[in-house]
């Protein structure tokens, strides 16, 4: 191989940059984020009735399902009344029903969405509920 | 290379166990769907085979009539006011004769009726060639003959826009939540039960599909009944003890550009009584 000095050391210093945000970043574990559940509202309410629609569980690994499910619903069926596997009875809106408990969209919906990197687009039409912190 | 039969069979084999296998696994993990949960409509939702609408003229004397109409349901929607004609954004709107039923007026009417402002809304059409355009399904014929538009889907392509025979589309140019000129919100005052939409998507009349749900009159009609009893009408064009069938059966109505064939579902009774008196000719 002619030149196999330069290649070999320019391969070695292209692997070191490709490769620098990992072991950067080894060890370092960045804050989970903590999802704030106790705004008035959900104070507000009896300690038995504390709980979201579906289970804690169902609803961190597939509220963007269920929201979409609802939108369909709502939207292309008209059908606006959701009754959850335990039998209760919501209204299917993101920003009357979700959002009348969760209203800390700041910490509560954009601190796991920001830490995913994900960036749903709800907030380019439906209206956040007004929050005190900027 | 070559393979024989029994080497062929035996790959084929395993490669039909390892691919049926494949979506067992995916699906288990994929299968985090409810059960027993289900999707109704509500206990008092106004429910019809064809919501229908009857603008009954006469009962609109005055220029602030038809504002309150038309205050009522753009702050009930979040309906921005772009302040230019051009880009302008209307659910409901006024306009003269000649332009709400062109081909229809003539040289010698009478001047009231020349002059008057129409109140122009969607006309939900049993035919809708908005719909028939729509690439993306946005916009689509519900069960009860309301022509919806699902803002999630639409792509603002304004190929309904240009399918409306009666131009009830209306496209966001701007942000609707932007400012004008004047620093001052395209949004007077915005209604937190209701979204906004975002630039580059076509809005429309949707029979205040919202307020139906929850067993209340579209918007615009609760207002006109309060101080015109009858100005709107809205019921089931499919019940004939609907009020809405019994006036259509009773006067004379129009609708905007029947002869289209879109079967629109907004009628028009022009001038009432008041007009229908002959003078005797002797």
């Amino acid at each position: 191989m002619y030149d196999s000095g330069k290649i070999i050391v320019g391969l070695l210093i292209f692997i070191a940059l490709v490769t620098f945000p990992f072991y950067n970043n080894i060890g370092k574990v960045n804050a989970k984020p903590e999802l704030k559940l106790d705004t008035p509202e959900i104070q507000k309410l009896p300690e038995q009735e504390r709980k979201c629609v579906e289970s804690k569980e169902f609803m961190r690994g597939g509220h963007m399902q269920l929201l979409d499910d609802w939108r369909d619903s709502v939207v292309r069926d008209g059908s606006r009344i959701y009754t959850s596997s335990a039998h209760k009875t919501f209204n299917m809106s993101l920003q009357n029903e979700c959002m009348r408990c969760h209203s800390n969209k700041k910490d509560f919906c954009d601190k796991c969405h920001n830490y995913m990197a994900v960036k749903p687009y709800c907030w380019d039409c439906h209206i956040a509920p007004k929050e005190n912190k900027s | 290379m070559s393979i024989n039969r029994r080497e062929f069979l035996r790959l084929a084999g395993v490669s039909a166990l390892a691919g049926v296998g494949g979506v067992a696994v995916f699906n288990k993990l994929q299968n985090n769907a409810l059960e027993a949960s289900e999707f109704t409509a509500g206990p008092n939702a106004l429910n019809a085979k064809r919501w229908a609408m009857v603008v009954d003229m006469s009962k609109f004397k005055t220029p602030e009539d038809y504002k309150r109409c038309m205050d009522a349901c753009h702050s009930t929607h979040n309906v921005p006011n772009f302040s230019n004609p051009k880009d302008e954004i209307k659910w409901i709107w006024p306009e003269k004769f000649e332009h709400a039923f062109p081909g229809q007026e003539n040289p010698y009417m009478n001047e009231e009726t020349k002059e008057k402002s129409f109140l122009l809304l969607c006309n939900h059409c049993d035919n809708p060639p908005c719909v028939r355009v729509c690439p993306t399904k946005a916009t689509f014929k519900r069960k009860d003959g309301i022509v919806m538009q699902d803002m999630h889907r639409c792509i603002g392509c304004r190929f309904c826009m240009a399918a409306c025979p009666f131009g009830a589309r209306s496209f966001n140019y701007r942000n609707p939540r932007g400012k004008d000129a004047n620093g001052q919100p395209l949004i007077k005052e915005e209604n937190a039960a209701y979204p906004t939409r975002t630039i580059g998507v076509v809005e429309k009349c949707t029979f205040c599909t919202e307020r139906l749900a929850v067993g209340k009159l579209p918007a615009c009609v609760e207002v006109s009944n309060e101080f015109s009893k009858g100005g709107l009408v809205f019921g089931d064009l499919d019940d004939p003890g609907s009020e809405v069938r019994k006036i259509i059966s009773a006067k004379y109505t129009i609708r905007r550009k029947s002869e289209i064939g879109t079967q629109p579902s907004v009628f028009y009774v022009i001038g009432g009584n008041d007009y229908a008196i002959v003078p005797e000719i002797l």
